[in-house]
């Protein structure tokens, strides 16, 4: 039981790290901020969780299951905060997306309609 | 065996990380780059505890996992307003645009 | 450890010192200043990381919270009073100084080939007072984490010292830029599309969980890594990161310029007079032996600290405990006191201060 368990957390640990290198080449070939924040905050959260998983299957219930938790909550909880206020910071600064064909906010475009401006926030 | 696979794909994505950091075009992609970083060292400290057999290396990641994130408030906020003092949500209009 | 888990050792040591030989390229090449603070911190984070696996986790406890949290902090606020660009230097001028450092650089290699090699018992570092620390330090003091032991107990004079400087540097800081804003800050206008909602609500979550755990790292610091001047610097980034969510107003409501001040002074104090408490029992200075008078020792219950069997060093443990405290004090206000004198500089101010 204590092997299987072993085996299993060992291949979580290891689909946790080919995660992060499939985020970590999204963010080196994606083409503008806000896909590479997609790309590395996504493999950053679901990384983690793989692997603290795998690392609390290997270890014994107690005190350091209890830190794994933690060392998880902290990273559910400020690695979408971070990316979220990074994605803010940049569109506040004017940076824009450079795929998709669909209009945000209203904004680029002197024609831009008033009601579409309702949306701002959200679209972000 | 599998976790120092574990350890070895973690350093590759952090290579990888770097080369944003030094690349990257805009200040915006190079605090992603060390945001992410971050999160993986993070991830690799909790992994060389069960490595080496020394579980006490959590108490380090958490420390890691939360400087990282002020860290990041940090250079997020600097880069974009320019200041440090101000309370956040309140500056947009006279910030200068910054790539 | 098996054959397996020593090349793992070995392969992770050279990939880690690869990346910081690059980091550091990074850092000497790119020319705005700003990326260059940014790449420290991630020169910062990799060394400790290495540090890590170097098995020295107090240093690295302590590379991660000062050189990846304060420094960069405080790096960002004092670079508002440079050009945010390094200047292009003309190559002539490089040939000289590169010359040099080549040449240094050569001799560090050539004299490294001396150097006893890494984990020999038998060279001069692990022979002497490091075994003798290393033999003695539970039979003298009981504290399981040997580097606490020797900064605090053993060491106690030079770790005083360590935080008169320490006190000195904020005191310096302090009459430099001040101990806040020089001019007030104008009222913030509210601008609905760029509250930063999420931060806010995450940052409510952080704080006070960032100073629990600095207090965890303050009293697990003699068996494990951690202790006060690591815990002092957490203290002060949960404060640090209340003024960068919700402002320097608001923050320097919660923790008045004067508070701080005084902390500072105050940890000095706590150190110091520990150490004049030792004297008036008949001991030396911070000899923690002598801390309490035998009565107040013969009143402390044996099974305090669990295990009744083992003959506790009560003057010891209490002594550690109270300087560390001390160091927590004057550290966590010293970097609060110095990013308020850095960050208090916005642009208006230093307009300001051209001007007139």
């Amino acid at each position: 039981m204590a092997e299987a368990l072993h085996w299993i957390g060992g291949a979580l640990i290891l689909a946790g790290a080919l995660l992060s290198i499939l985020g970590a080449v999204g963010v080196l070939r994606f083409p503008d901020v806000y896909t590479r924040i997609h790309a590395a905050s996504l493999t950053d959260t679901g990384g983690a969780t793989l692997m603290l998983l795998g690392m609390g299957l290997i270890s014994p219930l107690g005190f350091v299951m209890l830190k794994l938790l933690l060392v998880w909550g902290f990273i559910m909880l400020t690695s979408p905060a971070a990316a979220n206020a990074l994605a803010n910071a940049a569109f506040g600064a004017g940076v824009r997306p450079r795929i998709g064909t669909f209009q945000i906010m209203g904004e680029d475009k002197p024609g831009g309609s008033g009601p579409e401006r309702s949306g701002e926030g959200t679209a972000s | 065996m599998l976790v120092a696979a574990g350890v070895a794909g973690l350093v590759v994505a952090m290579s990888l990380m770097i080369v944003r950091a030094m690349i990257g075009p805009s200040h915006y992609d190079r605090i992603l780059a060390a945001n992410s970083f971050g999160t993986k060292t993070v991830l690799l400290i909790a992994l060389m505890g069960f490595l080496f057999g020394r579980p006490d290396f959590l108490d380090i990641a958490l420390v890691y996992a939360l400087i990282n994130f002020v860290t990041t408030i940090a250079l997020m906020k600097f880069f974009r307003y320019r200041t440090l003092a101000r309370p956040l949500g309140a500056m947009a209009r006279e910030a200068g645009k910054d790539g | 450890m098996s054959g397996p888990t020593i090349d793992a050792n070995f392969a992770l040591n050279i990939a880690l010192l690869l990346m910081l030989v690059a980091i550091a390229f990074a850092v000497v090449r790119t020319r705005s200043l700003l990326a260059a603070i940014l790449m420290m911190s991630v020169y910062s984070l990799a060394s400790a990381a290495w540090l890590m696996v170097a098995d020295a986790a107090d240093v690295a406890f302590t590379e991660a919270v000062v050189g990846a949290g304060a420094s960069t902090v405080i790096l960002l606020g004092a670079i508002l009073l440079a050009r945010g660009e390094a200047e292009r230097v003309n190559w002539k001028l490089m040939i000289a100084p590169g010359a040099l450092a080549v040449v240094v650089g050569a001799v560090l290699i050539y004299a490294a080939g001396g150097l006893p090699n890494y984990g020999d018992p038998a060279s001069p570092a692990n022979s002497h007072v490091g075994r003798a620390y290393l033999e003695q330090t539970y039979g003298d003091i009981g504290a399981p984490n040997v580097v606490t032991a020797v900064l605090a107990s053993y060491r106690g004079f030079d770790t005083l010292g360590e935080t008169v400087v320490i006190f000195a540097a904020c005191i310096g800081v302090a009459l430099m830029l001040g101990f806040g804003p020089r001019a007030t800050l104008a009222p913030p206008t509210e601008i609905p599309n760029d509250q930063h909602v999420v931060l806010r609500v995450v940052a409510k979550l952080l704080i006070p969980l960032i100073a629990l755990f600095a207090l965890y790292v303050q009293f697990h610091g003699d068996l494990g890594a951690g202790g006060g001047f690591q815990a002092g610097v957490i203290m002060a980034v949960a404060i640090i990161l209340h003024a960068l969510v919700f402002g320097l107003r608001a923050t320097m409501a919660a923790v008045p310029v004067r508070l701080a001040r005084t902390v500072a002074a105050l940890g000095v104090v706590v150190y110091a007079g520990v150490g004049v408490v030792c004297i008036i029992n008949g001991g030396g200075f911070l000899d923690y032996d002598y801390l309490f008078s035998p009565r107040i020792e013969a009143m402390i219950p044996a099974n305090l600290l669990g295990d009744p069997s083992h003959e506790h060093h009560w003057g010891q443990h209490f002594g550690i405990l109270f300087i560390e405290i001390g160091v927590l004090l004057t550290v966590s206000a010293t970097i609060v006191t110095m990013f308020y004198g850095f960050a208090g500089r916005t642009l208006e101010t230093i307009e300001a201060e051209r001007r007139g």
